[in-house]
């Protein structure tokens, strides 16, 4: 008996909130009110001092929002759904922030570039090509190909190749040596890549070398480090238990590494290796510094020089007046390929991606 | 299908620290050796000795001698490879290869190898492997569906089947049941009773009553301290190590004293 009046005494004893507050909530509708009302308050202030822009409009109106939402959700709702308001509106305004230049660059990059790409723009080089005439991108397309391809096979095998060792076999000072330069390359200037290739060669083969695979082997410089600290992220994301696994199975460990660990992982090897791609597929100062730029289409790459589309940009650019079109048509194929190879890549790992849970 | 393995004082450690000291015992051939103790005591330690996983660990190291067949698996000039396809391993958590299908699971042992196997006889394989684990008449339907969209209880039996396809003598299992539910490890445990006249079974259990189910004997092993290295207190018979055990320290454990 005294036990169940202790039970029933418990709930007053102790200091408990309510579960319902009388409190109000504000209607859904209200933060799209608020910001309405804070536009039209920002324009009216701008008015009185002189021109209201966009950008003015936007920022001020953003400001009396956040202060006057915040304020309003206080008095009506209590502190925490003001805090939460608050913060909603920081986060939404960051992610704004940061598609502002994303957005402006498209949208300039096509408006610009779209008038320019037509197929005889696509198909044609800039052989012969003078005052208004239009050109073309095709010798510059071929080169960007043929030397990020290049840059590409002689990276990723070695990528691939460190990021095995130091993953399964690297242990101690000699595998935290390979570490801590992967990541001193990491931070290589790009000039100074194209300044190492084009030594490289001209000790080599001479100062009259010229040939694509110098620009490859600065890019490749460049691509390394990018493979080997992404494909190692992915090789250590690979369960441990999937190892032992195909250990107990008796299966040598130069196979589990093959068929299991990379197998596994190749989803985002794939992602890590476009990564890669994309951080060199832009790069003009080695490749204008190593094979420079020709009007014609060489699809040969060791031997001549070769255009890319970053240096045809480039040296359009300077070229001033129609060649500033050719530029932003250059520019606009430039991000329609990588586009495309991460719509590759992007296919290629689902295909090979593990499969879940039905 | 089954063969005996002798162990002689061995020694197990982890770079200076010794693990597991001191341990003789036998497995005898088609039956079912339990190994019981509290956490940390090294029972886990010591069955990855027996088909030398234990070295994949780095600084990992055994002495000692561990002889199957009059084979002492440490000997120079035996491949550990070859030894685990001898002494197969099944673990604690299910671990089917996520990137195949549950037949590919079971052919894990021959594709992984890049051994060629003829259709008919993959097909076989699959379907007495399968069978073996009791999982059959389960998946035959959705043999090409991935391993992972198995249940838990299920993929266990998947990694068992596997192990068996390679056709080892020796099965080892690692606390098989402790991460699935009681009707998953219902159905193991009466999958051990069935291996077990094929093959030589050890299996690590924190489950007493697990070990004096499907066991026909019993090992305890202790530890005195942290730090201090794990120890086979006796081994006997199932009934005779849970009815009248000769140390103190087993019957306290058994009897849930400690651990």
């Amino acid at each position: 008996m005294t036990a169940k009046t202790d039970l029933s005494s418990t709930p007053d004893s102790l200091p408990s909130s309510p579960l319902i507050h009388d409190s109000r909530t504000l209607p859904r509708w209200s933060p799209w009110a608020f910001l309405g009302g804070s536009l039209v308050v920002a324009t009216g202030l701008l008015a009185l001092i002189g021109t209201p822009t966009p950008t003015g409009v936007a920022l001020l109106g953003a400001v009396f929002f956040a202060i006057s939402l915040t304020a309003y959700s206080a008095r009506v709702e209590g502190r925490r759904h003001a805090t939460d308001r608050f913060a909603t509106t920081l986060v939404t305004a960051a992610f704004g922030a940061a598609m502002v230049p994303l957005v402006s660059l498209l949208w300039t990059v096509l408006a610009n570039g779209l008038p320019m790409l037509t197929a005889s723009f696509l198909t044609s080089d800039m052989v012969g090509v003078y005052g208004d005439i239009q050109g073309g991108v095709l010798h510059a397309i071929v080169g960007t190909l043929v030397i990020t391809a290049w840059a590409t096979v002689i990276s990723v095998p070695v990528g691939i190749m460190t990021a095995v060792y130091l993953v399964e076999y690297g242990r101690g000072a000699l595998a935290r040596g390979i570490t801590f330069f992967v990541d001193v390359m990491t931070g290589i200037p790009s000039i100074v890549a194209g300044l190492f290739a084009f030594s490289l060669f001209t000790i080599v083969f001479g100062p009259a070398y010229r040939a694509g695979i110098m620009g490859a082997a600065a890019l490749a410089l460049l691509m390394t480090p990018v493979v080997i600290r992404s494909v190692e992220e992915m090789l250590r994301l690979v369960p441990n238990e999937l190892r032992e696994a195909a250990l107990a199975l008796g299966v040598p460990k130069w196979l589990v590494i093959v068929k299991v660990v990379l197998r596994t992982a190749v989803a985002g090897i794939v992602t890590g290796v476009m990564l890669a791609i994309a951080r060199v597929i832009g790069e003009t100062a080695p490749l204008l510094l190593t094979v420079g730029y020709v009007a014609q289409v060489n699809a040969d790459v060791f031997n001549g020089r070769m255009t890319t589309l970053p240096v045809y940009a480039y040296r359009e650019w300077s070229q001033g007046r129609v060649g500033v079109d050719r530029a932003w048509g250059a520019a606009l194929v430039l991000i329609l390929i990588v586009m495309l190879l991460n719509l590759v890549a992007r296919l290629v790992s689902k295909y090979l991606a593990p499969k879940a849970k039905p | 299908m089954s063969k005996r393995i002798d162990v002689t004082d061995l020694n197990v450690y982890y770079g200076s620290f010794l693990a597991v000291a001191d341990v003789s015992l036998v497995m005898e051939p088609r039956s079912v050796t339990a190994f019981i103790g509290p956490s940390g005591c090294g029972k886990s330690t010591f069955l990855r000795t027996l088909n030398r996983m234990h070295e994949v660990l780095p600084g990992a190291r055994v002495e000692g001698k561990v002889v199957m067949d009059g084979t002492d698996l440490y000997g120079a000039n035996v491949d550990p490879v070859e030894v685990r396809r001898q002494v197969g391993m099944v673990f604690q958590r299910p671990n089917p290869f996520p990137t195949m299908s549950i037949a590919d699971n079971v052919l894990a042992g021959v594709k992984l190898n890049n051994r060629r196997i003829s259709k008919s006889d993959a097909a076989d394989m699959v379907e007495s492997s399968l069978r073996g684990a009791n999982l059959w008449t389960e998946v035959k339907d959705r043999l090409d569906r991935p391993g992972s969209s198995l249940s838990g209880g299920q993929q266990q039996r998947l990694c068992i089947a596997r192990t068996i396809a390679v056709k080892p003598q020796v099965v080892l299992m690692d606390e098989p049941c402790s991460a699935l539910d009681p009707i998953s490890t219902l159905a193991i445990e009466d999958l051990i009773e069935e291996l077990k006249s094929d093959y030589t079974i050890v299996i690590v259990t924190h489950n007493m009553q697990q070990a004096a189910r499907v066991s026909d004997r019993t090992a305890f092993f202790n530890i005195e301290g942290t730090g201090k290295p794990g120890r086979l207190v006796e081994m006997g018979d199932t009934s005779t190590i849970f009815s009248s055990p000769s140390k103190k320290a087993t019957e306290d454990y058994i009897s849930g004293r400690f651990g």
